[in-house]
């Protein structure tokens, strides 16, 4: 069963179209990685797929609900740890209070921040905060969790925690969508791959058809990343 | 005259003193955040009166606009205007003056607050209310009391400006004393209590502002 299907999405900033023709379906249980240089389309697609940008012509079709983590967290500063995660599940969900905070305290326990409940954003680290933001949205139950480039702004030695939280969640078979530059880490964790350039989509497939094309574009792309 | 008269005359004019700053912050603050959210519409007409009426409450006197607001309705409509009318005015005034400073304020504010803070809200499904004021407003807040710190005081000694209406607050009745008494001393005790009523008005936004310091 598809949750998400993306038919022939195009959109443009005035004269630079960024999105070419998108189609692409996202099934249960599935881990999609959008990889590609900057500037390809990606973080556009992602920004339509979770309707914080529209998009001029095609269709998206979802089937349940999505979540997002932002590449800057965009936790709520004024909020403790706790009432970051609970605050949408009781004020927009209206679920009740007491199964809102248990299930609450238990992502804390996943994401190994039990001890920060009551914490404010500006005391944690990075990481730390960009796991209250994966247990914020993993709080409103969505059946398909988008990231985008959810280690950007972390420095290397943090990137590591968030990237086993993600492979523990697709361990669960948590549907997931991931924009990313971590290459080796699309390529361990992802069901599918899927490599953009400018606006369009260049190749897809299962991890390995990706990363073993020989394809000279993404050849050139994987080529200079491992030259860095 | 005795300290004790002097203290009740200028204790008289206090309350109207106090009374014209309350009632100032009571109307204006609410007020500034309605022409704040015109200024900033996606509409073009309320941006155009909203900016248009910061415009002139700025760029006039409040002594002026005092005047008009008391004087208005008669030359204007031909409408009687009773003494009790003077308080009423000047709250008038004060509050339509002060709006336009504050909505400047808080659209500084509103417009400080990252664009990643309604994408986050919006992702987690809050309505345009909650987003502003669960999300938004309260960060806002934060944000602007220096400068609502400073408008604050400086409507404390405007306060001495409902004298061009006659109202008879706590600047007026110390030059009707002094006047009256070839005396200093009037002046004297109102310049004390202009700095004491300031100095609590500061002390007290400080505190507000050590009681929002709990996050960054």
């Amino acid at each position: 069963m598809s949750l998400l299907e993306i038919k022939n999405i195009r959109k443009s900033f005035g004269d630079n179209e960024v999105l070419k023709d998108i189609s692409l379906k996202v099934e249960k249980g599935e881990v999609l990685a959008v990889i590609g240089p900057s500037g390809s389309g990606k973080s556009t697609l992602l920004r339509c797929a979770t309707k914080l940008e529209t998009y001029d012509a095609g269709e998206i079709i979802y089937e349940g609900s999505f979540g997002l983590v932002f590449q800057n967290f965009n936790l709520f500063p004024h909020y403790t740890v706790m009432k970051n995660i609970t605050d949408a599940p009781l004020r927009v969900q209206k679920r009740e209070k007491d199964e809102v905070f248990k299930e609450a305290r238990e992502l804390l326990l996943k994401m190994g921040l039990s001890d920060k409940e009551d914490a404010y954003p500006y005391q944690l680290s990075g990481g730390q905060q960009q796991r209250v933001s994966i247990a914020r949205a993993l709080a409103m139950n969505p059946d398909i969790l988008f990231f985008d480039e959810p280690t950007s702004a972390l420095d290397p030695e943090l990137t590591g925690e968030i990237l086993k939280v993600i492979k523990a969640l697709a361990a669960e078979h948590m549907t997931m969508v991931i924009v990313t530059h971590e290459m080796q880490f699309a390529k361990n964790v992802s069901d599918y791959v899927i490599f953009m350039e400018n606006g369009y989509i260049v190749t897809q497939g299962t991890p390995t058809e990706v990363f073993d094309s020989a394809n000279p574009r993404i050849r050139d792309f994987l080529g200079k990343l491992n030259a860095e | 005259m005795s300290i004790e008269v002097l203290l009740r005359e200028l204790g008289k004019g206090m309350l109207i003193s106090v009374e014209i700053f309350a009632g100032t912050l009571l109307f204006s603050l609410p007020l500034g955040l309605i022409v704040a959210f015109g200024r900033m519409s996606k509409f073009a007409l309320p941006r155009l009166i909203t900016k248009i009426y910061i415009s002139i409450m700025r760029g006039t006197p409040l002594m002026l606009q005092l005047l008009v607001v008391y004087f208005g309705p008669y030359y204007l409509f031909g409408v009687r205007i009773s003494s009790s009318y003077r308080i009423i005015a000047v709250l008038i005034g004060f509050s339509i003056n002060y709006a336009a400073y504050f909505a400047e304020i808080y659209r500084g504010g509103i417009e400080s607050i990252s664009e990643g803070q309604y994408e986050a809200a919006k992702v987690l499904g809050y309505s345009k209310n909650q987003t502003f004021f669960r999300i938004v407003f309260p960060q806002v807040v934060k944000r602007i009391i220096p400068p609502v710190t400073n408008e604050v005081i400086t409507l404390v000694k405007d306060t001495s400006l409902a004298y061009s209406l006659a109202v008879v607050e706590m600047f007026t009745a110390a030059k009707q004393i002094a006047a009256s008494q070839t005396s200093m001393v009037p002046f004297l005790a109102a310049g004390i209590f202009y700095y004491v009523f300031n100095l609590l008005v500061a002390l007290g936004m400080e505190a507000f502002e050590k009681k929002l310091s709990y996050y960054h």
